[in-house]
Order: structure tokens, then sequence, then C-alpha cells
């Protein structure tokens, strides 16, 4: 077991997401795989895949910390926490100030509040619904023969944008239908997604003056921290890697464990 | 993965099963030998008088709540939701209607008895809300039977005499009916002494429910969602009120004894809402696990009737089920809970919001900020529903509740 390296693996509901540090606070080696259905042999493959990258040997352990959805699956790790600890935890790290944390995941929302010492002030899940999150996405990707991937670019070629009313993730993909229907272009329906996307979370609590974009989405849609930005009128503040604060905040309370 | 944390339980409960099942074996018989009449009642309705003019008291919101808890609700609330009753509404209702379209009950588990107990009348009070009324109308005319009821003003802020008088004569006006369906004239004395037995009754489950204003508590809201089951059905009897007197000195012993329902209780948070009848295992296990105890909640609350007094029975009956927290208006209940907060010190509230009950959903308003700055500490809202488990997710309820507590250890 080293005791000066520090691991956080944070199981999300779409990836698993996996970080190593030294006592130094830097980040050695990353992950980032697909969850899979077997959350337990995820874990051991991205924990290898991270202390191979650091040049350490496949064997090597050290203090862990997990978190996500599959939290309690990573056999090796001495403790967990949830994703939402380990969100404020990560993003305190790279803002040290009141900020309001906005994580958009591939299966839900958080908005977790903290004051100028990084204490949590609130939190909030979104509702089980998949409005506003990476499914929502993937749903609309799927309907529209897209690849995910992919959704970016396309929402960047936009020279207009289709307005969503709808809640409801069914609802909307007839409503894109509708668009579809008349004619309108792909890429301004894909832009008008990610509108709704910032609007389904802004629906979800108040802002304080700042606020950090965190989770797969934003790490992987540029759009979305500009379309974000326009909707709430100042800058969002984007970590480093954004995908990455969980597994992040997981590795720090790892360090604190001693 | 760490071993669930079992609930303690109590000495009496069997006193408590005891009771259970005589309430329902004496309904099966008289609905079988048609007497004595059976009256079906909303769990805060007139019981009092039903019981004081010689009915035997049935309450359907019991029988829901039975439905959810042994999870069969979800079979049944599909049922009830084909004939034209909403997903949306409440869900004690649509399975309630449900089970008995497919004839069905959890009674004959439990208790080996076919079917609930066919009314000779039914007898409602809106305090809580319309959807009872729909619900004993759908089977007045099912039976063919009389539904009368109470319609009690909503929202009110102080209650006022008018208030009183309005739903004290409502209930008069329910005699008539009542004498007819009994064919026994009503008796004032035996009507008193209906109410001094349900005084005794609500003053004793009061007691115990204060006894969690101790540290560590000798009772959790789990706890009390199921010794309340006489309170709420055998209220007015005098074995309610014997049960209640032995459960209150068990009580007592485990706190002299320093005996917490929580082992090393470390948080104690108030549960605002419905309980989910079908997670109330997963969840009291959880806060277990989590060494927190949910000491006091609204809802086991509601069968607290402090107005009762048997010299006066009408009025007093109408202010009690007038005075009930579901009843008033935002700012009481505000203050109601700044009160617990002062009687049982916890350090935060969970606020259920159950989709299919509306009015026991008290964070649609904006409630849980009100009281997060006035109270200076943290809530937290969980959606989900009394019956209908397709409006729970387990995994994020978890995930919100360790997070909740999560926060609380970090406050400390």
């Amino acid at each position: 077991m080293r005791t000066d390296l520090f691991g956080g693996i944070d199981i999300g509901a779409s990836n698993t997401k996996t970080v190593l540090l030294d006592a130094q606070k830097n980040i050695l080696a990353f992950d980032v795989r697909r969850s899979g259905h077997d959350f337990t042999s995820t874990s051991h493959e991205a924990w290898r895949s991270v202390v191979n990258q650091a040049g350490l040997g496949a064997e090597t352990m050290a203090a862990i910390v997990s978190t996500g959805y599959g939290r309690r699956n990573v056999e090796f790790a001495r403790e967990n926490k949830t994703e939402i600890s380990c969100h404020a935890k990560g993003c305190y790290h790279y803002f040290p100030r009141a900020i309001t944390i906005v994580d958009i995941g591939g299966q839900d929302n958080k908005i977790i509040k903290l004051d100028d010492r990084g204490a949590r002030l609130s939190f909030k899940m979104n509702r089980k619904c998949a409005a506003g999150t990476g499914a929502f996405l993937e749903e609309m990707a799927y309907r529209l023969d897209l690849p995910l991937e992919e959704l970016n670019d396309y929402a960047r070629r936009a020279t207009d944008e289709i307005t969503l009313g709808s809640y409801c993730t069914v609802f909307s993909a007839t409503e894109v239908l509708e668009k579809i229907r008349a004619g309108c272009p792909v890429a301004d329906i894909v832009k008008g997604l990610f509108r709704s996307v910032v609007k389904r979370v802004l629906e979800m609590d108040t802002l304080t003056e700042h606020v950090v974009l965190t989770g797969g989405v934003a790490a992987h849609n540029s759009i979305l921290q500009e379309i974000f930005e326009e909707e709430i009128g100042h800058e969002a503040l984007l970590p480093p890697y954004p995908q990455l604060t969980g597994a992040l905040g997981a590795a720090l309370f790892a360090m604190d464990l001693g | 993965m760490s071993e669930p944390v079992k609930r303690k339980g109590f000495k009496t409960n069997k006193m408590m099963k005891d009771i259970m099942a005589r309430h329902f074996y004496d309904l099966d018989a008289a609905a079988k030998s048609g007497s004595p009449k059976i009256a079906w009642c909303t769990s805060v309705g007139p019981a009092e008088l039903l019981r004081g003019m010689g009915f035997l008291v049935y309450f359907p919101e019991n029988h829901g709540a039975m439905l959810g808890a042994t999870r069969m609700a979800s079979d049944y609330i599909p049922v009830a939701n084909a004939e034209g009753y909403s997903p949306d509404i409440c869900s004690y209702l649509t399975s309630d209607v449900g089970a008995f379209l497919k004839g069905e009950t959890p009674l004959t588990r439990a208790y080996q008895i076919e079917s609930v107990p066919r009314p000779d009348v039914l007898v409602y009070n809106t305090n809580q809300c319309r959807d009872v009324k729909d619900w004993f109308q759908w089977y007045g005319r099912r039976f063919d039977v009389p539904c009368e009821g109470v319609v009690t003003h909503r929202e009110v802020g102080d209650v006022e005499d008018h208030h009183v008088q309005s739903v004290a004569e409502q209930i008069r006006e329910l005699i008539p009916t009542l004498e007819s369906v009994s064919g026994e004239k009503f008796d004032m004395g035996r009507f008193k002494e209906a109410v001094r037995l349900s005084k005794e009754c609500t003053d004793l489950w009061k007691a115990v429910l204060q006894t969690a204003s101790a540290k560590p508590s000798p009772l959790t809201f789990f706890d009390a969602t199921i010794v309340m089951g006489p309170a709420v059905v055998a209220r007015g009897t005098q074995e309610a009120v014997d049960y209640y007197k032995e459960l209150l000195a068990e009580l007592n012993e485990r706190i002299e004894e320093g005996i917490g329902a929580v082992e090393e209780e470390q948080h104690r948070v108030y549960w605002e809402g419905m309980p989910i009848w079908g997670k109330l295992k997963n969840l009291s296990e959880l806060f277990l696990r989590l060494k927190t105890c949910v000491v006091a909640s609204t809802y086991c609350n509601s069968w607290i009737f402090d107005a009762f007094d048997a010299d006066h029975p009408f009025e007093s009956m109408a202010r009690a089920y007038i005075e009930l927290f579901i009843v008033r208006d935002e700012a009481f209940k505000e203050k109601y809970i700044k009160e617990c907060q002062d009687t049982f010190k916890f350090d935060g509230i969970v606020f259920h919001d159950a989709k299919t009950c509306p009015n026991n959903s008290n964070n649609r308003y904006g409630m849980p900020q009100r009281l997060q700055s006035k109270l200076h500490i943290p809530t937290i809202t969980i959606n989900g529903d009394l019956n209908d488990l397709r409006m729970y997710s387990e995994e994020q309820t978890v995930t919100n509740i360790e997070a909740f507590i999560e926060q609380l250890d970090e406050s400390k």
C-alpha cells in the first residue's frame, strides 16, 4: 500500500472516471471508460489503467475513495462518498470561493452550493426524469440518427435554433419529429436540444455569483457552456477536467483519510 | 457491502398486533352477521361519533397503507387508472379501489380474511383532501349505501369559533342518517364516553411521540408508523388506551437505560410528508446505517387531538379535526415545525414530495427554503409517493439521503 498516492473512482451511470493523485495533489493519471454492467470489474480495470499510466506496478494500491452510482461496488475502496460531496470537494479545489456547481451527468443533474470555506449550503438533484440530463441528449441523438459525439459540431453549424417547449423527453422527441417533418435544419434542432438542457437545469435552483460547470455533458460539448453563459448573463467557470471533478474530489477525500 | 442494521422491536408489539387483528376479525364477523353495523370512516374523520353510536369503524386509509406496505399497491393502481381514476390522484384511493375491483386484499394474507368489510354507511371528512370524498362516494355507489361527510375549511390560520361551529353543526347533521342505518337512537352518554377514551388515547399517543425528544431517542419515525395503528383504528376504545400505557412505559424504560432506537445516534432529523409505505424497511435501515434518527414527523403527529373534551363532544371534535396541520395555512405550518424543532432538537428536515398527495407535500410552495433560513438547518426534498412506487427511484433517494447526512457530518 503506497501512502503517498491517493485514488478516486467515480462510477457513474454512463462512465467510470478514475484519478490518481500524488501527495502534492497533482493528477498523475486519469482514466475514463464506460461503466458497463459489471461495476466491480470496471473499477479494477480502471485502477490498473491509472497505475500503469503512472508507470507503477499493476498491483499498486493506495488509499482510495469511491463515489457515483456504483460506489459500493469498488471492493478495494477504503470508504465511499456520494458524488455530491465529491463534486463539491473537487470543484472547490479549483475554485476556492463561494460557488454554485452545476453538474450535468448522464443520468442526473446536481446543483450544489458551497460557501467561501467550501462548506455545503444546499444541493439538489433532478427529479427522476431525464429532462436536462445526458440521457436526454442520448435519446435525441438516437432519434436524429446522429452520433452522440457529433452533436456539439452540429450545434455549432446552426444558423437558427428551434424551441422545445416540453418538459418530458418523450414529448420533446415528438416535438423534434415535428420539426424534422417541417424541414428544419438538423443543426438548428440540435442547438435547440442544448438550449433545452440548459433551461431544464436552470429550473432546478437559483444560482449564486460564481457558477462552475462540471460533468461529461459539459466536458464534451463546449456549446453547452456558451448557451449556459447566454442564459445566466455572465461567465460560467469550467475546471480543467470537468468530467473528473467527482473522481478528483474522491481522491482528495482519500488524502484526508491519511 | 455491509450487513443491513435491523430495527429494534418493542416488547409490547404483540399487544399492538393483537389489537389490530381483533379490529379486523370483529369487522369481518360483523360484516358476515350484519351486526353491529359497520361505518367506514376517513382516518381523521368523526370516528368518535360513529363509535358512540354503536358502529364498528373501518378505516380505508389504513387498508391503503397496508396495500402500500405490502407493495401490493403496484398491482392495483393500474386497475383503477384504467377505470378513469388518474395516476396523479391519491394512490391510497387508486390502490384501494383497484384491489377491490380485483377482489383482493392484504387482509387475506395477514388475517385469512377474504375481503374488506361491507359498509353500512360511509362517513368522510375533507380535512385531509377532497380525494377521500371521491373515494368514499365510489364505494357508496358500489354498495348502494349512504355516504355522508363533513366539509372542512382549508388553509386555516387561527381556528375561529365560526370554523368550529360550522364543522360541529355538520357533525350533528350526520346523526339522523346514522340513526336510520344503525336503528338506534343517539345516546349522548355513549358518545361522550367515546370522546373521553379518544382523548385518553391521543394524550398517550402524544406522550409516546414526545419520548423521541430524549437523546438518544428511544423511537424513530419508522417505529411510530407501525405502532400508530391502534391510535388510528382503535381510538375511542379502552384497549388502545391500555396498549399506549404499556408502550409509553417501555419507551420510558429505554430512556432511563439510555437505549436509543438508533445505535450511536449521531444526527436527528424531521420527516415532513407521507411515509413511503413500500420502502419503510429500506429507509429505516438506511437511516440506522447512517446513525441518524428520524425523531419526529408531521404524519405521526396527525393523530394528536389536543382539543378533545368529553364535556363538549361536538365542538371539541370539530376543533380537534380543524386544528390538524394539514388543514392549516403556511404560516401555521412553519410555526408548528419550528416548535417541533424546539422540542425534538433535530438538525435537518427531509421533505417527502409525494407525487399523488399534494396536501401532504409541503415542499411545493417554498417552505423548505423558508425553514432553512428561519431554523438555520438544511433541508432535502426526496421525490416519491405513499403507495405508487412507479414514482420512486431507490438509488436516487439513497444518494440524496446519504449526501444529506454527509452534509450534516460536515457541519458538526
